[in-house]
């Protein structure tokens, strides 16, 4: 199955966008990575390195993030482990991306690209109307 | 050429020295960072650069590039800001280029590779008011000064520091559009940014180890054409 990891500058921020995405798509391998050094703001690549390690089973794994660094830090990650995992970042907001991520992920018999595909579709949602 | 040892020596002078200046300039760096930004940038370098120093001060026996990278990494790992993948992913992918020793050739492809990565990573151009705005001129001119002015490269380098310190100043009036001061919009108007004023810091250091290494002066001026006007010097 096709993993999720979660990446926000605050470390508190990525466990909630994680926790409400679990509920919604349980099954799926939902990692968060946030937080700079001792837990302060910010992201870190190694932590978003690691995520993506537990969240693969294989499948590969897509990446929501919010932004600034975390962008940033999400690529360098994935680069260090391109050789083993297939891992791609959606363009997507946190939230919405990360609950249509795992809700496609977690229905089965689905690829990196068509989870990417269903997290970058939160792009269109609109609140009002 | 120096031997490989010498060099490593003076590329752990320069982590030293780069060390010391930025844990220094601490909180300049931060007030510039809280008029446009999250106010995280001096201690993020601070942290940054403490533990490239740990992390190489065993390292007297190790090749350059190997040094070079690890301060990489350190980077990397220790900053939790946007300079962290700027800096370090930059450092990591340009040490590469050092891997038959510091040449003067190595020295510009370095450069280069390291500006490409920041703004491939970053996607910011010159006049977006970031670091890019001090590397830009200062690694053009590095490269212009050796290969087409035949300088030696520690009077290229001694020109590039200036490149960046125009560099650094042009910052000021630009409204920024990249980076967390592009949600300021024009309120970052009037203020200098802090990658490219730690940018400058930094290329202050090596030039400073460098001229030691190289028993060289350095003559140092800004506000000095960087392209002679032949007509001047009749």
């Amino acid at each position: 199955m096709v993993g999720i990891v979660v990446v926000s500058h605050s470390e508190r921020a990525a466990d909630g966008v994680a926790e409400v995405a679990i509920e919604m798509g349980g099954d799926a391998g939902i990692v968060p990575a946030g937080g700079g050094p001792d837990g302060g703001i910010g992201t870190l690549a190694p932590d978003i390195k690691a995520a993506i390690r537990e969240a693969d089973d294989g499948d590969g794994v897509v990446v929501l993030v919010d932004l600034g660094s975390a962008v940033m830090n999400a690529e360098i990650a994935i680069e260090a482990v391109e050789d083993e995992i297939d891992a791609r970042i959606a363009d997507a907001p946190l939230l919405e991306g990360a609950l249509n991520a795992a809700v496609a992920a977690a229905s089965g018999d689905t690829t990196v690209e068509t989870v990417l595909e269903k997290a970058e579709e939160a792009r269109e949602y609109r609140k009002l109307d | 050429m120096v031997d490989e040892h010498e060099q490593t020596a003076a590329v752990l002078d320069a982590v030293d020295a780069i060390a010391d200046r930025i844990d220094a300039e601490t909180d300049h760096l931060t007030d510039l960072d809280s008029a446009v930004g999250d106010a995280d940038h001096g201690a993020n370098m601070s942290r940054g650069f403490a533990a490239a120093r740990d992390q190489t001060e065993d390292m007297a026996d190790a090749s350059p590039a190997d040094v070079v990278k690890t301060v990489g990494t350190a980077l990397i790992s220790e900053v939790g800001g946007a300079s962290g993948p700027l800096y370090g992913g930059s450092i990591m992918k340009a040490s590469a280029a050092l891997a038959e020793g510091l040449t003067e050739e190595a020295t510009i492809e370095f450069a280069e590779t390291y500006l490409e990565t920041v703004q491939d990573r970053g996607d910011a151009r010159p006049g977006d008011k970031t670091m890019v705005d001090a590397l830009v001129p200062a690694v053009h001119t590095y490269r212009k000064s050796i290969e087409e002015d035949d300088l030696p490269p520690l009077t290229a380098l001694s020109k590039a520091v200036d490149a960046a310190e125009r560099g650094v100043n042009y910052t000021v009036p630009l409204r920024a559009r990249k980076g967390r001061a592009s949600y300021l919009g024009w309120r970052s108007v009037g203020h200098q940014d802090p990658g490219a004023t730690s940018t400058l810091f930094i290329l202050e250091e090596l030039l400073d180890v460098a001229a030691e290494h190289l028993d060289g002066e350095v003559d140092r001026d800004a506000t000095s054409p960087t392209i002679p006007d032949e007509d001047l010097e009749e």
